[in-house]
């Protein structure tokens, strides 16, 4: 990749080519028992990095760590988990 | 044609010949003039331009940059307080690479308040990635502002160009104006690399990770190396069609003196008148005039000032706590030269106080003392300071 004058980004969502996951401090870890598979928590994820599903699937290339699908849940079925621990 | 023309009116006249498609600005003197001429010529018809009104020179600024990333041949035109206002959107313009022409009439800054002349506006900005250019009189005001479109528009950089207020923005001159038809052989319409398009999206002004950041300041840092040989291209092209040749700096006499005065802008001009006289006594003293303070011409500068004794450098602001600008980036020049000549720095004209001839022969006294006795005592001094006003002796 070569930058461009000025920093245009001239290939439109091409923010996926920048894994975000290394930002992450705490972890969502998804309770398999606990979770619905409502999908509340993929429609949260400002990334998005959650797909819909039973239970929900975490890219953690990408998930950042922020905590909202935790937060959201409505049945506490996600915990965030210090990177590196559990 | 020649015409009679203040500085502001050189600089509208620029403009409008240039063909902007977007004006904004917002009045402040000493730079009213130009933009009221250029909001007349939009509304009379004769210029085919947006001017858009703002309530202030931070929205002036921005205005352009929103302009010039749709694509426009964008302008704008401060002073002082209004380059300050300015200051933020500067670094966002040129960090954009966004080719705004900019008209500053140079003016000191508040507190306490002055209206009249000095540099320390544009030199309190000398690190925001614009191209800065210094006007001697009305005619480079014009020349400079026309070349000023050509070299932004190839790089990709921004252009201030800066002319002392009062002096030159409200003096009367004469001044060749080229037809429009010359002028658009020279600047051809502006095609703007990356565009604000909706339907080929891009993203303009996007955050610059720490893995990013630095890279854009070296193409920045790369692209005003590269300004200096376009300027120079543009000024032998400019010499070509007008008559008129312009290059980073001026020789004036200086080939062989021993003592050189160095200096910008309008200064330059009372001292020439100066330096004439030397050299009818044939004493030995010569002019260079700095008119690209941004890029620095180093190397010019290296082989302009290296073979004098003593150098007075002359200017109009100084960078509080250090010394003036102009003496410390020439100073800088000569850092891994071996044979350097002495340099006295002489802080002059803040705040519009006049610089007279006497003072100027003050300097050159000086410059001429250092370089007999070989030693320099005291580097920054104050020219034509009333001493007794501040109880010392400088």
């Amino acid at each position: 990749m070569k930058l461009t004058a000025g920093a245009v980004i001239t290939e439109p969502g091409n923010a996926a080519q920048n894994k975000t996951g290394s930002w992450r401090t705490f972890r969502p870890a998804v309770d398999t028992k606990k979770c619905t598979g409502c999908g509340l928590c993929s429609v949260y994820c400002p990334e998005p990095a959650i797909s819909k599903g039973k239970p929900a699937k975490i890219d953690y290339d990408y998930c950042k760590g922020c905590g909202i699908c935790a937060n959201e849940c409505p049945f506490h079925a996600i915990a965030m988990v210090p990177e590196g621990e559990g | 044609m020649k015409q009679t023309l203040t500085g502001d009116e050189a600089a509208a006249i620029a403009a409008k010949l240039a063909r902007v498609k977007v004006i904004s600005a917002y009045p402040i003197t000493p730079q009213t003039i130009v933009v009221e001429r250029l909001s007349e010529f939009v509304a009379n018809g004769e210029l085919d331009a947006e001017f858009i009104k703002v309530e202030s020179e931070h929205s002036a600024l921005s205005a352009c940059v929103g302009a010039a990333a749709a694509g426009a041949r964008a302008f704008t035109a401060t002073s002082s307080q209004g380059l300050m206002l300015m200051s933020e959107i500067l670094f966002v313009a040129s960090g954009m690479r966004l080719p705004i022409v900019m008209a500053n009439a140079n003016r000191a800054l508040s507190a306490p308040l002055s209206i009249w002349c000095d540099w320390g506006d544009s030199m309190a900005v000398r690190d925001c990635g614009w191209v800065q250019l210094y006007c001697e009189n009305n005619q480079e005001v014009l020349d400079l502002t026309l070349q000023a479109f050509l070299v932004a528009e190839s790089l990709s950089l921004p252009v201030m160009v800066c002319f002392d207020g009062f002096i030159l923005s409200h003096t009367t001159e004469p001044v060749d104006v080229p037809k429009q038809r010359e002028v658009d052989k020279f600047l051809p319409p502006y095609k703007p690399r990356y565009v604000l398009d909706p339907k080929k999206p891009v993203t303009m002004g996007p955050m610059g990770v720490p893995e990013y950041y630095e890279e854009f300041k070296c193409m920045q840092q790369e692209a005003m190396r590269a300004a200096k040989e376009k300027l120079v291209k543009v000024g032998n092209e400019f010499g070509k069609r007008f008559g008129r040749r312009y290059k980073l700096i001026e020789r004036y006499h200086s080939d062989d003196a021993d003592v050189i005065l160095l200096t910008m802008g309008s200064l330059s001009s009372s001292a020439k008148e100066l330096i004439d006289r030397y050299r009818a006594r044939g004493e030995k003293v010569g002019l260079v005039k700095v008119r690209s303070f941004r890029p620095f011409p180093v190397r010019e500068l290296i082989d302009a000032l290296e073979h004098a004794k003593a150098v007075a450098i002359l200017e109009k602001d100084i960078s509080l706590g250090s010394a003036g600008a102009l003496f410390i980036d020439t100073a800088a020049a000569f850092i891994n030269v071996e044979k350097a000549p002495l340099m006295l720095d002489f802080i002059c004209g803040l705040g519009g106080r006049d610089v007279e001839t006497l003072q100027i022969k003050e300097a050159i006294r000086a410059a001429a003392r250092a370089a007999e006795s070989g030693e320099v005592r005291k580097a920054v001094r104050w020219l034509g300071l009333r001493e007794k006003l501040v109880g010392l002796r400088v």
